[in-house]
């Protein structure tokens, strides 16, 4: 497997009235071609704008990405101009995302939304473009396609409108597929036939897939390697089955911890006292420190960096859990003193 | 705790259907038919339980919180409140009786961000039920809600602070302070962490387990992660299209489901763990949820049963029966069966 994507030091910060916030903070992963990785974060840890920043869909002003690169296939897209970009993105990296509703322009048939991306970057015409859209609609599953491209998003329910969206984003055959919490509007049940769908189709064309989610179970299933974002920072990097095994970093352990189990009769969940930092003030050691039960003095001066602990597994942390005691039992309160 | 507990009920609800007009016509508003959100419904909540209801969106579970709680008025059937002064049907009592009732009847809302309003500050919204029930004066108040605010994990200095100062997460503890004020004995919480992040969900889980030990309180609680259900909850039952089709214990529930319903619920929850999750058989269902403003003949579920059977499942509603002692399940494949 080659290698498809690299993303070096990539930094996007936005700057705002009340300071700059620093929304993806000096982050590195890559991908090879057919993988499946999946960026596991809570809201505000930088998640979507890192992913959103590789196409450099982030508003600016106020976004800018200031600093790192991206190489897709062995260009860097940070470089590129509007137009180069614009080539790249929606057909060589198609995207799909979390709400179908929002991201669905609600005046347009949802076959004419399919069909501009096809006349766009494959320079089909009407009718050709018409042919496909009918083709991957039936690929995504919904029955009577024929039918349905001359309808409007709202005469469509929640799970069908995200089958529209994973045909869209499939249309010129991507390398890479972008999905942005794309379950996480949805119902269980049409959760799993989206996962299933996808999954499906990744082995059908061969892309690989960044999956972005706040859900450790839904890429428990789906991905080959879990990075954990906490603060726009990496904390944790590693295989999937390694990070669930043996998470190193205290709040990937935290966030494992602290998920109720279907299959589990659980005592008291562990939680993870504390709020995340400020993006605008981040602490000038490791963003963590504050929650953290393991933490020691040097955690707060010196912003930890990720170091590969075994191979393929990353971490940044000054300690290892498994071998340091908890030097806090509750963080929290001593915070509050 | 919940398995030596004695079989008291504190809410008794009987044929509860709470029916939305659907409406033709600007002048003349002709009656055209009806949104069934809650259907039929016979249930018990014994006392200091959690009772778990859980549902895909738009399965009527909210609906059903807000008809116990009077909140809209049912079309039918009984809500019996069972306390000291003896049974009381909610469904029957209004004005003044009612808003008696309410201090011991309280709700704890989905959304932090929108059941908080931003002009109050923490003090004033958490001693609104006190003023309105008048109840002390001013300084006792004020002792009690700093009491309050000590109690579900917030700094009782933050009392002069406005709504939008907090996070989600201590906002939903400000929305469960105001709920506690009164000191009730039932709970209807609606959601109350699905709007919060994962790290800050456990910990309100846990406030919402500690104060049921520490007040004896019966919660019902509303929820569409069945993982988190499972996990809070001494029996659950499981809601599709305004209907309930299976209630049990929690444990029974994941270990015997009987409702195909629930079968195919319980496989498409995703468990965070890699190595179960190669080896799990998913359930997966065709298709969506059909209108509630036009189900299918027979069963709500026949359209998308992989269970179905033809000639019986799609003429008549299968009854809600109890198969197995506490096991109750609307289902023809349990059909004379008998516990």
């Amino acid at each position: 497997m080659g290698r498809l994507l690299e993303v070096n030091n990539l930094q996007t910060q936005f700057f705002t009235q009340d300071g700059v916030v620093q929304a993806v903070n000096d982050i590195s992963f890559y991908l090879d071609e057919g993988e499946t990785l999946g960026i596991v974060g809570e809201s505000g840890s930088g998640k979507s704008v890192g992913v959103m920043s590789l196409i450099r869909l982030i508003p600016i002003p106020p976004g800018k990405i200031v600093g790192g690169e991206v190489i897709f296939d062995g260009q860097n897209l940070v470089k590129m101009t509007d137009n180069e970009i614009r080539s790249v993105r929606g057909n060589r990296i198609g995207m799909i995302f979390q709400d179908p509703m929002t991201s669905l322009n609600p005046v347009l048939t949802i076959g004419r939304q399919i069909m501009e991306a096809l006349e766009l970057h494959m320079g089909m015409d009407k009718t050709q473009s018409r042919k496909r859209t009918v083709e991957l609609l039936e690929k995504v599953g919904i029955s009577g396609a024929a039918d349905q491209v001359d309808r409007y998003p709202h005469q469509f329910s929640g799970g069908m409108r995200q089958r529209v969206m994973i045909a869209m984003g499939l249309s010129c055959n991507p390398q890479l597929l972008i999905a942005d919490e794309p379950t996480t509007a949805l119902d269980v049940t049409i959760q799993a036939q989206i996962v299933e769908l996808v999954q499906k189709l990744q082995e059908d064309l061969g892309m690989a897939v960044i999956w972005i989610t706040h859900d450790l179970g839904v890429v428990a299933g789906i991905a080959d390697r879990i990075i954990v974002m906490y603060a726009g920072q990496t904390m944790e990097e590693a295989p999937v089955r390694e990070l669930f095994a043996k998470s190193r970093h205290p709040y990937t352990h935290g966030l494992i911890a602290s998920l109720p189990r279907l299959d589990q009769r659980s005592g008291k969940l562990e939680s993870i006292e504390g709020l995340p930092p400020d993006l605008v003030d981040l602490p000038k050691g490791c963003p963590f420190y504050a929650r953290c039960k393991y933490r020691i003095p040097k955690c707060d001066k010196q912003r930890p960096k990720l170091d590969e602990i075994s191979p393929g597994h990353y971490v940044a942390c000054h300690i290892d859990i498994n071998k340091d005691s908890i030097t806090t039992e509750h963080p929290w309160e001593e915070d509050k003193e | 705790m919940a398995k030596e507990k004695e079989k008291d009920v504190l809410l008794h609800v009987e044929n509860l259907k709470m029916y939305f007009p659907i409406t033709k016509g600007i002048i003349f508003q002709k009656h055209v038919g009806d949104v069934k959100a809650a259907d039929d419904l016979t249930f018990d909540i014994y006392r200091g339980e959690t009772l778990g209801l859980v549902g895909e969106s738009g399965c009527g579970k909210s609906t059903t919180g807000r008809a116990i709680l009077q909140l809209y008025t049912p079309t039918a059937g009984k809500v019996i409140f069972r306390d000291a002064d003896g049974d009381r049907d909610l469904a029957q009592t209004s004005g003044e009786t009612l808003r008696r009732l309410r201090r011991q009847i309280q709700m704890i809302f989905q959304d932090p961000y929108a059941s908080l309003n931003p002009r109050m500050t923490v003090g004033s919204i958490v001693s609104e039920p006190l003023e309105v029930h008048n109840i002390d004066n001013s300084a006792k108040r004020l002792k009690r809600v700093r009491e309050l605010l000590n109690i579900v994990g917030l700094n009782p200095y933050f009392i002069n602070r406005y709504p939008h100062e907090f996070s989600g997460g201590q906002r939903q503890r400000i929305g469960i302070a105001r709920a506690l004020a009164l000191n009730p004995d039932f709970i209807v919480c609606d959601e109350p962490i699905s709007a919060l992040d994962v790290s800050i969900q456990a910990q309100v889980i846990n406030l919402l387990e500690d104060l049921q030990d520490k007040f004896g309180l019966t919660y019902l609680f509303i929820a569409h992660d069945l993982s988190v259900v499972r996990h809070i909850s001494d029996r659950i039952a499981v809601m599709y299209l305004g209907k309930i089709v299976e209630l049990t214990e929690s444990d029974e529930l994941y270990a015997n489901p009987l409702h195909p319903y629930t079968e195919a619920l319980l496989s498409a929850v995703p468990i965070p763990d890699p190595a179960i999750e190669k080896k799990r058989q998913r359930i997966i269902l065709e298709g969506d949820v059909p209108s509630p403003a036009n189900p299918p003949q027979g069963c709500n579920f026949s359209t998308r049963c992989p269970k179905f059977i033809e000639g019986k499942c799609d003429t008549k509603d299968p009854a809600f029966q109890e198969v197995q002692p506490g096991h109750w399940v609307a289902c023809y494949l349990y059909e004379g069966v008998h516990k």
